[in-house]
């Protein structure tokens, strides 16, 4: 269980730093900056799917009273091609309905608003492609006339912008081995990351080309780089702020706004406020890919995997890069399979360009796997646990993508699995249950972190990490660990990007990980000045100096009468002792550490409604270690219902143009509290080996298996499987009509 | 968002003269009672320029008079505070629980019955339940009040037969007799805070016999407009509205419905549960007037 004995800090679950603030209303998000003399930015967005831009007229716009400027493309460097460019203001073709064509900044957000209707734009519409099958056939209208498969010239224009393709072993051979096969096919929908802030910037630009951005984000280094890319400047000209983040689960990790922010306050001189409604939200920033996956998967009569194959299709949007790359690596990772094979395709389609979501790539092939292992379950008549472990990838176990598994938790998981309670009673006649396995790879990547100790002794960490999911809290509390003080007299601040070395975004479940990594370091770095201060106080050589429970004391056998020096002693007497105390480290972390999860949804079923409700769900992760157990079950519980609502109700509904018909939360149904019930989580730890106390990110595995575990329930309630998401009440009512 | 006047009248009669010289100028008015469509909507997509008028405070509009022939019911009154009321809960169960439908707790803070009627969207969950009750809705005019029956009120998708000098005051409801019991059922993909797929309200009184002597029977988010529908009430007039009877009367109702395809729900989706809901509804409606049939 989580609370480990042998620590004094970790394991337990103080308020977050940052806590008081946020439920008082008092912390500043990113629409929240105003700016003296500051101008309001709007953005004009394309009517149609597929258009040919022909001409934009910014001159009526322009001669409003109120209007300080209007811009397109054509006001951004040329020779940067980038699609980020493209994307943030359409250049030739407007290639979604949403698509950024034109900007202006006035004095109102009202003027702006009006400014736009004046704004002409003459199109050639073109059709729409809107269907990932159509959008791969040969003749299919192109999203990109000089896109090439894989950038091959040889090759003629194509939708799909890349293929991938692996493999072990002889899967021919393999499926010939075995006594059952499964072979389906399943379609997952997009789904948006459904952060509640919208995204919001303020940028202002100083005479002499320095410019600074205040903005939402996961990643401030990241908004500069995107950001000096975008306008041809060099990262230094550029000064990134993040507030606080009202959500992002990868949305967070692009930009839309901030450039278009910091050139209409080149033109005009003035800082500019940019804040997308709602609706811009779900029209024009990145969803999760939709995906076709067709799974095949043989086994012996014991339920031991003997070939796999998988076939994955990932719409990226508008321009190229769906995580299908994920996706693909992701599809066997929980298995130790010897014959396999992975074939994976990127295509674009007329929708806004996809954007990472919790886990990308991983729920929607790892949806279809664990359906198919489902199926083998049933054609076994094997319980789905038993089955996952009689295949269960392990220490040692090279994973499909590669490397060779480091310790892992997957076996853990599954076994809590079974002795759990809620497992343990089986679910009465109306209830179906499913079960499924969950995966992310994490990273490690760059992250800095200074500590700095005041003059009475309290600890204040500065870093680069964003905080989403309580992770100043996570800081302090392996400061606390580690420095041997009280977490209460430390105190976690986010920087930005001039005020704390680089630091890759928060994503990829890395923060606590690498980030933490850094924490660690810069606290033993104080450790080492203080044992040299204090080996300094007592003549003593710094090796005859040991750190503990806070205090400095002579090692054991050195002989000396003295009291030990605790932190709040040492920093009292710094000025005499040396000067400031300040622990510095600075790193690009290795061996972030894969995560496993096994969920189970318990379900019923209105037959005459085609209602699903979610009656339980539990879920079982590997945290290697919960630093603050209520943030490790936080991300387990918020990934277990943004994966729910994608399994049940959640999706993208097109008209035949290319218009999104419910870009709202009323119509686009994310789950509200009342809808779930209370998410159980048991967190194991199996340490990862490449942290001081054993951390692995635990953020994005949560949203993995519920999509399976769900449609899993379904099919063991109705007899029969619903292959394709959502199941919202009218596709499951069609499904029990159809069968009936 | 200041693109608007904003009155709030202390009488009926000073409202009626706000709306009079407004309209005759030509300029554009629109009643505000709890704000939670007409905010909604003015913020989202339709901000041109008009004069508020509020009535969320008049004394008419905030009554609740229950008289032995009638029940009067004020237009304005916060769905919240109704179902504080203790004897409305028991004279209209299935009203208040519609009326309790709506949004959240803090939606219901100032959502009103009036408003929810005068919105006059299909799927406006009380319109079903007022219906059943043989609501009359009662309207100022310059010439006193007027009365129109609910299911005579709305005229099309946002449109209903106010003219644009006139205002709901509130619904005078016939006190049910004894043996009478209403229910309303809608459906939506979550729990709360959605719009109907589709709804259905049902009232019914038994004899003590246990026949069904009156049906009144309405249906909501399947049509333009909410539709009292009388053959699914013929199907169970004169039986003891025991399966069949609720089934033929589902049937009904499925038939009447006149449903369209969109981001909500397909058009076979909407008929078949638009009959279930009649079918449940029908069923809580019977418990409610079994129980209520010594009660008089
Ligand atoms: C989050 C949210 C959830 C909601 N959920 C539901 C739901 O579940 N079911 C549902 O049916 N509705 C729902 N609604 C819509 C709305 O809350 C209801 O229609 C509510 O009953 C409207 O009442 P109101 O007093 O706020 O009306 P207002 O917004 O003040 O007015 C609504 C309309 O009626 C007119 N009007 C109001 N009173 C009068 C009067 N006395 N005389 C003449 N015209 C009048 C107004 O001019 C306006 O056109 C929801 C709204 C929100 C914001």
């Amino acid at each position: 269980m989580a609370e480990a004995a042998n620590f004094k800090a970790i394991g337990t679950r103080p308020i977050r730093p940052d806590g008081v603030e946020k439920v008082t209303g008092r912390a500043n998000f990113g629409a929240d900056l105003n700016l003296p003399d500051m101008l309001h930015g709007k953005v004009l967005r394309s009517p149609h799917a597929h258009a040919r831009i022909k001409r934009i007229d910014l001159t009526k716009a322009q001669a409003m009273e109120g209007v300080y400027a209007a811009i397109s493309s054509a006001d951004f460097p040329q020779e940067v091609t980038l699609s980020l460019s493209k994307n943030i203001l359409a250049r030739d073709k407007a290639l979604y309905h949403g698509h950024a064509l034109a900007a202006v900044a006035a004095r109102t957000p009202r003027i702006a608003e009006e400014a736009l209707e004046r704004i002409e734009v003459e199109y050639e519409v073109l059709p729409p492609v809107l269907i990932l099958d159509d959008a791969m056939q040969e003749k299919s209208t192109l999203v990109s006339e000089d896109l090439r498969t894989n950038d091959d010239e040889s090759s003629p224009p194509s939708n799909i912008a890349a293929t991938q393709r692996f493999e072990r072993g002889d899967v021919t051979q393999g499926f010939a081995e075995a006594d059952v096969i499964v072979q389906e096919e399943f379609r997952v929908p997009s789904a948006h990351q459904g952060y509640i802030e919208p995204h919001a910037c303020v940028a202002t630009s100083n005479p002499g080309g320095r410019v600074t951005i205040w903005c939402t984000t996961q990643g401030p280094f990241e908004v500069r780089s995107a950001t000096a890319g975008v306008l041809n400047k060099t990262v230094s000209d550029i000064k990134v702020i993040p507030s606080e983040i009202g959500g992002g689960f990868g949305g967070k990790t692009v930009v839309y706004l901030e450039p278009v922010a910091v050139r209409l306050s080149e033109l005009t001189g003035k800082p500019v406020k940019m804040v997308m409604n709602r609706e811009e939200v779900f029209r024009a920033t990145g969803p999760a890919s939709a995906t076709l996956c067709k799974i095949k998967v043989g086994a012996k009569k014991d339920g031991r995997i003997t070939a796999a194959t998988a076939w994955l299709a990932y719409e990226a949007g508008a321009f190229p890069g769906s995580p299908v790359g994920p996706g693909c690596m992701s599809v066997f990772a929980p298995y130790d399979i010897d014959n396999f094979l992975v074939e994976g395709y990127d295509v674009l389609v007329n929708k806004p360009k996809v954007a990472a979501y919790r886990a990308p790539g991983a729920p929607q092939s790892m949806h279809a796997m664990e359906c198919a292992i489902d199926e083998l379950a049933q054609k076994l008549d094997m319980d789905p646990i038993d089955l996952r472990l009689k295949n269960a990838a392990k220490e040692g176990t090279v994973a499909p993508y590669g490397p060779k598994f480091p310790p892992i938790g997957l076996v853990e998981c599954l076994e809590a699995a079974k002795r759990h309670p809620n497992y343990v009673n089986k679910p009465s006649e109306e209830v179906g249950r499913g079960v499924a396995v969950g995966f992310w790879f994490n990273i490690g990547m760059q992250s800095s972190a200074e500590v700095t100790i005041a003059e009475d002794g309290a600890v204040s960490i500065m870093e680069g990490s964003p905080d989403i999911g309580g992770s100043r809290a996570s800081m302090c509390l392996m400061a606390a660990e580690t420095l041997g003080v009280p977490y209460e007299t430390i105190n976690a601040h986010v920087g930005d990007t001039e005020s704390t070395g680089f630091c890759n975004l928060t994503g990829g479940s890395r923060t606590t990980f690498a980030t933490g990594l850094a924490v660690v370091k810069a606290c033993e770095d104080v450790i080492a000045q203080c044992k040299a201060r204090a080996a300094m106080t007592w003549e003593l050589d710094v090796e005859q100096v040991a750190w503990r429970d806070g205090q400095a004391v002579p090692k054991p056998g050195v002989n000396i009468d003295v009291d030990p020096l605790s932190l709040a002693d040492i920093a009292k007497t710094m000025s005499r002792t040396g000067g400031p105390l300040l622990g510095r480290a600075s790193l690009n972390a290795q061996g972030a550490g894969a995560c496993f999860s096994v969920n189970w949804t318990d379900v019923t079923i209105d037959r005459e409604t085609g209602k699903v409700d979610v009656k339980a769900f539990t879920a079982i992760q590997d945290a290697g270690r919960a630093i603050h157990p209520s943030y490790v079950e936080g991300q387990m519980q918020g990934g277990a219902v943004q994966g729910l609502g994608w399994a049940l109700n959640e999706e993208y509904i097109y008209d035949e143009n290319g218009v999104v018909e419910n870009a709202s939360f009323l119509d686009y149904r994310v789950p509200v509290a009342s809808d779930m019930p209370m998410i159980d989580c048991e967190i194991v730890e199996v340490p990862n080996p490449s942290h001081p106390y054993g951390v692995r990110g635990v953020g994005e595995t949560p949203i993995v298996a519920p999509l399976a575990a769900t449609s899993n329930a379904v099919r063991d309630l109705l007899g029969f499987r619903i292959n394709d998401l959502p199941l919202s009440p009218p596709n499951v009512l069609a499904a029990i009509d159809e069968a009936d | 968002m200041s693109n608007f006047g904003y009155v709030a009248p202390t009488s009926v009669e000073e409202t009626l003269a706000v709306l009079q010289r407004a309209t005759d100028q030509g300029q554009r008015t629109q009643i505000l009672a709890g704000g939670t469509d007409v905010i909604v909507q003015f913020r989202s997509f339709d901000n041109s320029h008009r004069l508020f008028v509020d009535i969320k405070s008049l004394k008419e509009t905030n009554d609740v008079r229950i008289e032995n022939e009638h029940i009067f019911i004020g237009a304005a009154i916060p769905s919240g505070v109704l179902n504080e009321n203790a004897e409305l809960k028991t004279l209209f169960p299935g009203l208040l629980e519609a009326a309790d439908l709506i949004g959240s707790t803090q939606i219901q803070g100032r959502a009103s019955i009036g408003g929810n009627l005068c919105n006059s969207s299909p799927a406006g969950d009380t319109i079903p339940a007022l219906i059943v009750n043989a609501a009359l809705c009662v309207i100022a005019t310059n010439e006193g009040t007027r009365t129109v029956p609910t299911e005579n009120f709305v005229t099309g998708v946002g449109r209903n037969c106010l003219a644009a000098h006139e205002f709901l005051l509130g619904f005078q409801i016939p006190r049910p007799s004894a043996g009478t019991g209403d229910a309303y059922l809608r459906f939506i993909p979550r729990t709360e805070m959605d719009i109907a797929v589709a709804g259905t309200a049902v009232s019914l009184t038994l004899n003590h016999d246990g026949i069904c002597e009156r049906a009144r029977v309405s249906i909501g988010a399947v049509a333009p407009t909410p539709l009292l529908v009388s053959s699914a009430a013929e199907a169970l007039v004169g039986t003891t509205a025991d399966e069949d009877a609720l089934q033929q009367a589902a049937q009904a109702c499925s038939d009447a419905a006149q449903p369209i395809t969109d981001k909500r729900g397909t058009v076979e989706y909407r008929r078949k549960v638009v009959g279930v809901l009649c079918r449940r509804a029908g069923a809580i409606a019977k418990d409610r007037a079994l129980s209520n049939r010594n009660c008089e």
